[in-house]
């Protein structure tokens, strides 16, 4: 039986007859939780989002409420408010759900904290691909405008506060919250050098900015809704609330799906939630938290101990579905994107299609990553062209640990520990494919579809 | 230095610089409005952007060289991407866009011989749930596998005859 979802932040999106306009969204309770934080203290708001301890959705998993306590706010300068909405790391689909289907929820959540940080000016930044999200947006807060919950004296509260829909031009390193404010800037989104960089001190125009989520701040509303102490009884202790996990690849049900942090474990979102890999198959590999996380091996184990002493020894299956559990494991959850794969996977060209793009992707401005994401393509593509070498594993490893924490932002370590893990845990298919060399690649079990070339 | 541009971009592009609190912060705007109109940003678009943003031409080719969305080259009337990367490749997204070419005769990231059609293999378009995805022009479509793209193909060349 399969655990059931607890969706609060795609509570209405799939409902039928729900649909993104205002009226719609005020039918069911909406700006309702706004006229609440108006009547609070600024900083009772950034004290619940603290007492919640919500971590940030978006890859890091850094606790939003600190993040709003290290603005710095002696400077006398403005505060900004940045939305990060450039959803790019390859197997996510989460923040898409709710710019499309319940775009007022992202505006509520993001003017409460806006109003929380008292911010000067609020930005969305979103994916350059994604026009119809943008222009959804872009109604959305015309409507809420119209209704006093955005702009001038905001539900007569004499807090002021415009929100610009900024859209990107298809480049995944403005995710990267001091790359996003350098494109915000108008700039190519060269990452920032930290310290003294901090988005929280010398962040959009050098000021204290708040960077975060879009699923993140999406939250904030539930908090000030319910209370932080109380929405931290959601999840277990250091993982609360819901997320929403974006699964893709071989799956009978790929989608996307909200609960409860650590309700549940990888195996049963896989086996009971998605109803398990495709017919004639077995699991191969996961990927639990979006192509920069360190792949998992079905049938390695996963052995150490949890905080109160206790030992674990799991599978994949076995690992909670939260922050922690994947954190645990010696990967990640990211940004919650779990891609999986069956045996008719070939795990070289899962490499180079991964490889091809984190070489399209690097930002140039730092040479190991620079370098090193295009020499660990032409590698794997070399091999999958049929030009594999006997030390080519060796050879992706010692690239990859040379780009790994030489780079100004975590780029460099986003594209080496794909690398570092594909070779760890499936070191002899790169070894076989060196064998092979000259021929069509060996087919896996049913040979899937090509990944590169 | 002369572009023209039609006075409803132009309307445009005088509403969104006041948003910013820095001029600068327009450059990413103006030039998708201005690639909207003319199809790509040739050298007089970069000159005028800078001009109007008070900024030295080469702030402006910068951006226009980084970003692979910004192009300074015209393509079909149709632009087809399709996603190459992970989720929608194992879901077949090379053999997709590999049909899609042949279908209408465009060549690696290249445009049909009659102008009609761009093919263009993009990174991850956050869709990945329902791959293999193709987006033409503004409009996402889902699950179009290798069994179904000749069908796709020849539904594009309708819309373009239908053009």
């Amino acid at each position: 039986m399969a655990v059931a979802e607890k969706r609060i932040i795609l509570k209405y999106a799939d409902e039928p007859g729900y649909t993104p306009d205002i009226t719609c969204y005020m039918k069911h309770g909406g700006y309702q939780r706004l006229k609440k934080a108006l009547g609070m203290k600024p900083e009772d708001i950034v004290n619940e989002v603290a007492d919640s301890g919500v971590r940030g959705r978006g890859g890091a998993g850094f606790p939003m409420g600190m993040k709003m306590r290290f603005l710095d706010r002696k400077s006398g300068k403005p505060i900004y408010l940045v939305c990060n909405a450039d959803e790019s790391e390859p197997g996510t689909f989460k923040d898409r759900q709710i710019i499309h289907k319940d775009p007022h929820q992202l505006i509520e959540g993001l003017m409460i904290t806006a109003y929380a940080i008292q911010a000067a000016q609020a930005f969305i930044y979103i994916r350059g691909e994604m026009y119809q999200g943008a222009r959804m947006l872009e109604t959305a807060i015309e409507e809420a405008r119209a209704k006093g919950f955005t702009g001038a004296n905001i539900g007569g509260s004499n807090y002021s506060c415009e929100i610009v829909v900024h859209r990107g031009a298809g480049a995944y390193i403005c995710g990267e919250e001091t790359g996003l404010l350098e494109s915000l800037e108008g700039k190519r989104p060269y990452p920032r050098i930290k310290p003294p960089f901090f988005p929280a001190v010398l962040g959009l125009y050098q000021c204290p900015t708040l960077v975060n989520n879009v699923e993140t701040i999406c939250n904030v509303k539930h908090i000030v809704d319910m209370g932080g102490k109380e929405y931290a009884k959601i999840g277990r202790p250091n993982n609360t609330g819901t997320r929403i996990w974006s699964v893709s690849g071989h799956v009978k049900r790929p989608g996307y799906y909200e609960f409860e942090c650590g309700a549940l474990t990888y195996g049963e979102l896989i086996y009971d939630v998605c109803g398990g890999i495709r017919d004639g198959h077995k699991l191969k590999a996961v990927i639990p938290g979006g192509s920069s996380s360190k792949i998992l091996r079905a049938g390695e184990r996963f052995k150490g101990k949890n905080k109160d002493g206790s030992e674990f020894d799991w599978g994949i299956e076995d690992i909670p579905l939260d922050f922690d559990g994947p954190m645990a494991a010696g990967s990640m959850s990211g940004s919650g994107a779990v891609i999986v794969m069956d045996d008719s996977t070939d795990m070289v060209e899962a490499m180079a299609n991964i490889n091809a793009f984190y070489a399209h992707e690097s930002c140039g401005q730092c040479t190991p990553c620079r370098e090193g994401s295009l020499w660990l393509r032409k590698i794997t593509s070399r091999m999958c062209a049929g030009g594999a070498r006997a030390e080519d594993a060796d050879l992706l490893k010692s690239v990859a640990d040379q780009m790994a924490g030489r780079t100004i932002c975590a780029f460099g370590e986003a594209a080496s520990w794909p690398v570092q893990s594909f070779i760890a845990k499936f070191k002899d298919e790169f070894v076989a494919k060196a064998q092979q060399a000259g021929n069509a690649s060996k087919a896996p079990t049913g040979r899937g579809f090509r990944l590169i070339g | 230095m002369s572009l023209e541009l039609k006075p409803e971009t132009l309307k445009k592009i005088d509403a969104i610089i006041p948003k910013y609190p820095v001029m600068r912060s327009a450059v990413l705007p103006l030039l998708h409005l201005i690639q909207e109109e003319k199809g790509y940003i040739c050298k007089s678009a970069i000159e005028w952007a800078a001009d109007k943003l008070g900024l030295q031409p080469i702030n402006v080719f910068e951006v226009v060289t980084f970003y692979p969305m910004l192009r300074q080259e015209p393509i079909g009337k149709i632009h087809i991407k399709v996603c190459r990367t992970l989720s929608c490749a194992l879901a077949g997204s090379y053999q997709t866009r590999d049909i899609l070419m042949e279908k209408l005769t465009c060549a690696e990231n290249g445009t049909s011989p009659d102008g009609q059609f761009t093919v263009e293999f993009v990174e991850c378009l956050a869709n990945c749930g329902k791959g293999p995805v193709v987006q033409v022009d503004e409009t996402m479509h889902e699950g179009i596998t290798p069994e179904k793209a000749a069908a796709f193909a020849d539904e594009l060349k309708k819309q373009a005859t239908a053009r």
